[in-house]
């Protein structure tokens, strides 16, 4: 896939610097881009800096310093064509899973004013959706009657909804057991197979960030900067089974160690 | 749980009142209290029948200025949560005006409002008023101010105004919250109501109890804290089914 980094950058991010405060930078000095359709994660000790990356990102922050464009435009406030999900899957408890998924359809334009008319068609993308996550048959349950893993997937699906081009994943899949997790790697490669549009991962999980992602940022600690790029070169699509091949490992180890030297330096 | 357990489950608080009306009434007649001093039982529930017709106009009277009094809190609390939730700014400016305000004994404003409005309704409805809005002030404004910082951002993304966020997730969030404070404030619009009509009105149970303690008919006087009770537990009681049927989904551990 690194053919597609190469083409016009959709996220560019020249010499960024953000300071929450008075008390130094939260990252420094990111430079950065991008492709269209690409799938990067972010991986580094904890404290770095990953969460302010995505906020700046979608636009939710600005930066102190530097640029960020976003599909060749200054990103001066909220992003509409982001979607996010986060460790968390909060969802709202007086929601059927159905109505968490269609939410983000009420707020952001255009979809909002069309939203009564064509509430028939978006009820339809939803249950498409939630169909391929393998939640089919779950769109009247409430969120509390749902396992971890299940949530998550909801949560995903309500990221999703608007067809956004830029999936922002903030440690999606952090607090759900090694089995549901690897269940939904695959749950968000096909997604990802499928649609193509560019995704945002943020983790602590090297193999995930390895069996995922085309390019893995690793990030230094406060204040983070990225002090490698890895682009993983292993052949789409990949099956889980790759996770457990020599070059897999040895990739996963070689990052394990430079995120070693940064917390021991 | 069984069919028995559960009858048994549901019996126990009639029990319960049942030995509480056994023990009064044998107490009371083994130390021969006067009943001046302290009725038994059984001269109460005769109080309460004999007087039946004063003591049903004055718990009307009592009733109808508390439901008053409890409309205009809910009213105002409501409106006065959702500002001051919806704000950070606001809600650390009037948070300590709001406690410092409800450490006021609201007795003491009753002679204020005396001199305002004069003896009667408008007193004891305005006391209602003033006790009950404020755990309903705190309870939908700490609905609001606790919103999941993460679930802000989700919407934010997406353009969603300030008011969108606090309509679609703030307000149905505080809503069990909300209903929580319903049943606290109710029952105190009650004692408003009630402390506002023995200082300050001609009608009411309270009144009624102030004017038979003064002639030492202490069976009417227990008589109608007996209704005030009654009134308070029958409203509290409709304000937690309505709590359940609004906010299921906040109490599913109970189903």
């Amino acid at each position: 896939m690194t053919a597609l980094a190469d083409s016009t950058s959709f996220v560019d991010f020249q010499q960024v610097s953000l300071a929450y405060d008075d008390s130094g930078n939260a990252i420094e000095d990111i430079s950065l881009s991008i492709g269209e359709g690409e799938f990067v994660a972010f991986v580094g000790p904890s404290g770095c800096g990953k969460s302010t990356f995505m906020k700046l990102c979608t636009g939710l922050h600005a930066p102190t310093g530097g640029s960020v464009k976003v599909d060749g435009v200054e990103v001066g406030g909220p992003l509409k064509i982001c979607g996010m999900a986060f460790q968390s899957a909060n969802l709202l408890p007086w929601r059927t899973t159905l109505d968490n998924v269609l939410l983000p359809l009420e707020i952001v334009k255009p979809y909002r004013s069309q939203f009564r008319q064509r509430r028939a068609e978006f009820v339809g993308w939803a249950r498409d959706l939630l169909r391929t996550v393998g939640l089919e048959g779950y769109e009247d349950q409430y969120p509390w009657q749902l396992s971890g893993g299940m949530q998550q997937r909801a949560s995903i699906c309500r990221a999703l909804i608007h067809r956004p081009r830029l999936l922002m994943l903030d440690e999606p899949f952090g607090a759900l057991d090694a089995f549901t997790r690897e269940e939904l790697w695959c749950v968000l490669r096909d997604l990802w197979e499928a649609q193509r549009f560019t995704v945002v991962l943020v983790t602590h999980d090297l193999r995930e960030a390895a069996f995922l992602a085309d390019t893995v940022y690793v990030m230094s600690r406060r204040p983070g900067r990225i002090i490698e790029r890895r682009e993983i070169d292993l052949p789409r699509p990949r099956d889980l089974a790759v996770t457990y091949e020599k070059p897999f490992i040895d990739m996963v180890q070689e990052l394990r160690n430079l995120i070693g030297d940064i917390r021991s330096a | 749980m069984t069919k028995r357990d559960k009858l048994i489950e549901r019996l126990a608080p009639w029990v319960a009142v049942l030995a509480l009306v056994v023990i009064w009434e044998v107490t009371v007649r083994l130390l021969q209290v006067p009943e001046f001093i302290f009725p038994s039982a059984s001269a109460t529930a005769q109080a309460l029948v004999t007087f039946a017709g004063p003591i049903g106009m004055h718990s009307w009277q009592t009733l109808w200025t508390t439901m008053a009094g409890f409309a205009l809190g809910v009213a105002v609390g409501l409106a006065l949560g959702f500002i001051i939730g919806s704000s950070r700014f606001l809600y650390h400016a009037c948070y300590p005006l709001l406690v410092g305000f409800n450490a006021i004994p609201k007795v003491a404003f009753v002679p204020i409002l005396v001199v305002w409005f004069g003896i009667g309704s408008v007193p004891a409805i305005l006391t209602a008023f003033l006790i009950c809005f404020f755990p309903i002030v705190v309870n939908v404004a700490t609905g609001l101010a606790t919103l999941e910082p993460e679930m802000e951002d989700v919407l934010r993304v997406l353009g969603a105004r300030r008011m969108d966020v606090l309509l679609k997730v703030g307000l149905p969030r505080s809503l069990p919250y909300f209903f929580a404070s319903l049943k606290i404030a109710i029952t105190l619009a009650f004692v408003g109501t009630v402390v506002s009509e023995t200082v300050a009105s001609n009608q009411g149970i309270g009144y009624l109890m102030m004017s038979a303690g003064s002639q030492m008919r202490m069976a009417l006087v227990f008589a109608g804290l007996i209704v005030i009770s009654a009134m308070a537990m029958v409203m509290y009681e409709l304000f937690a089914i309505l709590e359940k049927r609004m906010t299921g989904w906040a109490h599913r551990g109970q189903r």
